[in-house]
């Protein structure tokens, strides 16, 4: 069965539908989290601390993060695999372009590449600046996710970097998770406003709610 | 009305094409799109050049053997076939552009006219029922809920003309597959290879190297009989049931 969805291009579809899911569930809690950063350094550092601590005593100190890390490595290579599988069959499959050239489909839907590309970049850039601390701006402090984001978000490029992968990533649920739903199989006539509806939402929330933090910075609320 | 058009010209499936430039005059409005090829044909015999070559059959819009891509929409810019598009929907003075179908699973013959054959292979990889032959059955024999049979028709008018996969920015034959998939899946008749028929059609579809679906909706918006494009979505959702069902055997 998994070799016959692999070799699919309708299966291949799904394994970007599934993956795309469990980022997006991710990324609702992720914001959340980040939110916490309005409430003071102590509130959000201390929420920091507790994501190495959840599911304690059954798990051992920062096991449950371990796991979501693995889930979303795997989440992420096999979206980006596929993705690019897919779109080497798609463009193999429309080798020349017509004469007259039309504008087609929405922005959001011809962006899903590139956005995916730029996605991916930032996700390095992300891990290595507030995970790693490899490319952080001034000195990287294991424990204080504070004072860690103030610091990156004190810089021009961290701002730009940020507030632009924020924005494809918006573009990109757009699209994305109306989609996830058609190759699920899961939408219909009844349900496609309800559908686009919460891709549009779920857009819009998550793109504000992450943009907040680095305006949070730079306006100075957050310091 | 007078009119400047822009046609592919290739001389078979081996030969570089281009576009040319021709010119026609006197072309009434209520001629249709493939009447105003036949005057410019006409013109090309007399002054001894190649006339352009193009699909067409019944010109009823109900055969889909016409196949024009007119100023970059599949089959111009009405929603129905070439045969019925009229040249009132174009203005005099106008520059018409005209392609083939673009996908390289329909391979250019010459000019206008590609190979469509792919589509034929997917139908008999999976389009078919196993019908008893012989007299015909009894029509209340095999009763079909009002709604299913509402569904199958909607699908069973797709006229395999291939303006979804010309209109696909990836050449997807999706639209195609998902309708003749959906139009025996729903009925009582199409039952019995309700899964091989999905897995099989699908496979063939990718075989004949078809793009993949990423719902940008071009498909649906080209396509002259209004198949939904909630059509590719009955068909992902039938491909992942019956993978299932093959997984548990």
């Amino acid at each position: 069965m998994a070799r016959t969805m692999w070799d699919s291009s309708v299966g291949k579809k799904t394994v970007m539908a599934v993956s795309g899911v469990i980022m997006l569930l991710y990324l609702v809690a992720h914001v959340i989290g980040n939110l916490k950063i309005f409430f003071g350094a102590e509130e959000f550092n201390r929420y920091g601390h507790w994501l190495r601590t959840v599911g304690e005593p059954f798990m051992h100190y920062e096991w449950t993060l371990w796991l979501v890390r693995i889930v979303l490595l795997v989440a992420v290579v096999a979206h980006a695999t596929s993705a690019y599988q897919l779109s080497r069959r798609d463009i193999k499959a429309r080798p020349s372009k017509y004469v007259h050239k039309k504008p087609r489909a929405s922005y959001a839907t011809r962006t899903m590449r590139w956005g995916g590309v730029i996605l991916g970049l930032f996700i390095v850039w992300h891990v290595l600046d507030l995970t790693t601390g490899t490319v952080h701006p001034g000195g990287f402090q294991e424990g204080h996710p504070y004072q860690n984001v103030v610091d990156t978000f004190s810089t021009w490029y961290g701002n730009v970097v940020y507030i632009a992968a924020m924005l494809a990533l918006g573009l990109h649920i757009r699209h994305g998770f109306w989609s996830a739903a058609q190759t699920l199989g899961v939408g219909s006539r009844t349900r496609d406003r309800a559908l686009k509806t919460i891709a549009n939402v779920l857009a819009l929330l998550l793109t504000a709610g992450f943009i907040a933090v680095p305006v949070g910075v730079m306006t100075g609320v957050v310091s | 009305m007078k009119l400047t058009l822009r046609v592919w010209r290739q001389k078979n499936a081996d030969a570089e094409g281009a576009m040319s430039t021709y010119e026609v005059d006197d072309i009434s409005p209520d001629m249709s799109f493939l009447e105003m090829l036949d005057v410019l044909n006409e013109q090309l015999i007399l002054s001894g050049e190649e006339p352009v070559a193009f699909d067409h059959d019944c010109r009823e819009g109900i055969c889909g053997a016409c196949s024009l891509v007119i100023n970059g929409d599949a089959h111009g810019p009405e929603r129905t076939t070439t045969c019925q598009l009229h040249m009132r929907s174009f203005q005099d003075g106008d520059t018409i552009d005209i392609e083939p179908w673009r996908a390289s699973a329909f391979p250019v013959i010459k000019d206008l006219v590609v190979d469509r054959s792919a589509f034929d292979r997917i139908i008999q990889a999976g389009g078919y029922i196993t019908a008893p032959t012989g007299s015909a059955p009894e029509a209340h024999a095999t009763p079909v809920p009002k709604a299913d049979a509402d569904f199958a028709f909607e699908h069973a008018e797709c006229i395999g003309c291939g303006a979804c996969v010309a209109a696909c920015p990836n050449g997807a034959a999706m639209l195609f597959t998902s309708a003749k998939v959906n139009h025996l899946n729903v009925l009582p008749q199409g039952a019995p290879e309700r899964e091989t028929r999905v897995l099989d059609m699908v496979a063939q579809m990718d075989a004949e190297g078809f793009g993949g679906c990423t719902l940008t909706g071009e498909c649906a918006t080209a396509c002259p009989k209004g198949i939904p494009l909630m059509s590719i979505t009955s068909m992902n959702k039938e491909w992942l049931r019956a993978t299932r069902k093959a997984g548990k055997r």
